[in-house]
């Protein structure tokens, strides 16, 4: 049971604002990365996807460029507590990108430029729950917030939503990302708040 | 969990940081660069958490230290920096964060580089260097705004007279020191190339402090040679940035 803090009362959010437990708001745009921004030139950029022995799909930034894209306005919850409410992003719907692929693997590594890797299950990137977003609030994603592109997935906290994507490997068996290897919680949905290991 | 950790001692470092002394029973240990969330609880149940640096290095008393800034807007930094008292009971959880850590095994040149309060992780390197005996040697340099915004001013001192590890250079972003020879200002490429390990000893690097900061630091030792994969960095608090 939580102990009371003497002469604590807080800064609570407006009551008909609903966050995750343990979040508050912000109306800034932190930025939480392991290392340096790479910075990913466009005519050398590319998002594949593959099985883990072949490449199924490869797009570059014209190709990709060239695919439906969407408007798309959701919460964003960080595992280090913040949340902002509404933000606006331009990208393409991963169902999109996995159209016409048809495979049995049910997990996903996604990759990024600067090797970081996160994990989910691919049913989580499928029926409009995640996209490749490479703009922000009507401005090309700037590299420190994962531009050109990175994946949106808004119902996990966001340490899933990898910054600098440059593809997708389908799996068979789970294996840990990079924070996931790292102690912290392996699926990270911020309603059960399953920030680290354990939780 | 929650573990329960009682204030011990208090001591202010600046004007607007502090540093809280925690005895906490239960305590597993931890390395030198993690982090805990620490918990406040009002009388109706509303609980507010946020994450702070270790500053203290690894020990057998069951001690943690944390040093807190107070942020102008902040919701729990200003209790822990202005309401807390000796005997008070915190909750924490933690030691969290396993890649932005300084293991005693590690003998390669180690590169700190710290803006404002991104100095308290990498202190508990510092610290946690000097008390396991390890001689890997280390560089810091410290970017703050003025003379008076300094953390651990003394000890950095004495512990860069006494062994050179740190070998510590501040950089002054608004105010600097009399006599200074570098004007006031944000730290460079030329800055971070003259202070800095070079590359070609293969430094493992440590860059923590606000997001702009962290930002070009980390750009600046890239530009040097030194590898992404040799550049761990920590970031904190509001962007200031875009939007």
């Amino acid at each position: 049971m939580a102990i009371t803090s003497r002469g604590f009362s807080g800064r609570r959010t407006p009551a008909d604002v609903k966050l995750p437990p343990g979040q508050y708001l912000t109306t800034d745009f932190p930025v939480l990365s392991a290392g340096p921004t790479p910075h990913v030139a466009l005519d050398k950029w590319e998002f594949t996807i593959d099985d883990g022995t072949e490449v199924l799909r490869r797009w570059n930034w014209k190709s990709f460029r060239e695919l439906p894209a969407e408007t798309i306005t959701v919460d964003i919850n960080c595992v280090t507590r913040w949340s902002k409410l509404g933000t606006t992003w331009e990208g393409v719907s991963l169902d999109t990108l996995f159209k016409d692929i048809k495979t049995d693997a049910e997990f996903a590594m996604v990759r990024s430029y600067g090797d970081y890797a996160t994990n989910l299950p691919l049913e989580d990137l499928m029926n409009k729950q995640a996209w490749i977003a490479f703009r922000f609030d009507d401005d090309d994603l700037a590299p420190e917030h994962g531009g050109p592109a990175r994946l949106l997935v808004p119902h996990l906290y966001l340490w899933k939503s990898a910054k600098w994507v440059r593809g997708i490997t389908l799996m068979h068996e789970d294996q840990p990302g990079f924070w996931e290897a790292l102690g912290y919680h392996n699926y990270g949905d911020p309603w059960r708040e399953q920030r680290y290991e354990g939780d | 969990m929650w573990r329960l950790g009682t204030v011990v001692a208090l001591h202010d470092e600046t004007s607007t940081a502090r540093t809280i002394t925690l005895d906490v029973p239960d305590w597993p240990g931890h390395v030198a660069g993690q982090h805990v969330d620490v918990r406040l609880t009002a009388s109706d149940g509303y609980s507010a958490a946020r994450s702070y640096s270790i500053a203290s290095t690894p020990n057998p008393e069951k001690r943690i230290e944390i040093t807190v800034e107070r942020l102008p807007d902040g919701e729990v930094s200003p209790y822990l920096t202005q309401e807390v008292a000796v005997g008070d009971r915190l909750e924490l959880r933690g030691p969290l964060g396993g890649w932005f850590v300084w293991r005693t095994e590690q003998t390669e040149p180690i590169q700190l580089i710290a803006g404002g309060s991104g100095i308290v992780p990498l202190m508990a390197m510092i610290r946690s260097r000097a008390a396991s005996g390890s001689s890997a040697p280390f560089r810091l340099l410290y970017s703050v705004r003025e003379p008076g915004a300094v953390f651990y001013r003394d000890e950095l001192r004495k512990r860069s007279e006494n062994d050179h590890s740190p070998t510590l250079t501040y950089a002054y972003t608004r105010i600097t020191p009399k006599d200074w020879p570098r004007p006031p200002g944000r730290i460079d490429a030329s800055l971070v190339a003259e202070a800095a390990w070079p590359s070609k000893l293969v430094p493992t690097c440590y860059v923590c402090g606000p997001t702009p900061f962290v930002e070009s630091a980390a750009g600046f030792l890239s530009a040097c040679g030194n590898g992404q994969d040799k550049i761990r960095t920590e970031r904190f608090g509001p962007t200031g940035g875009r939007k």
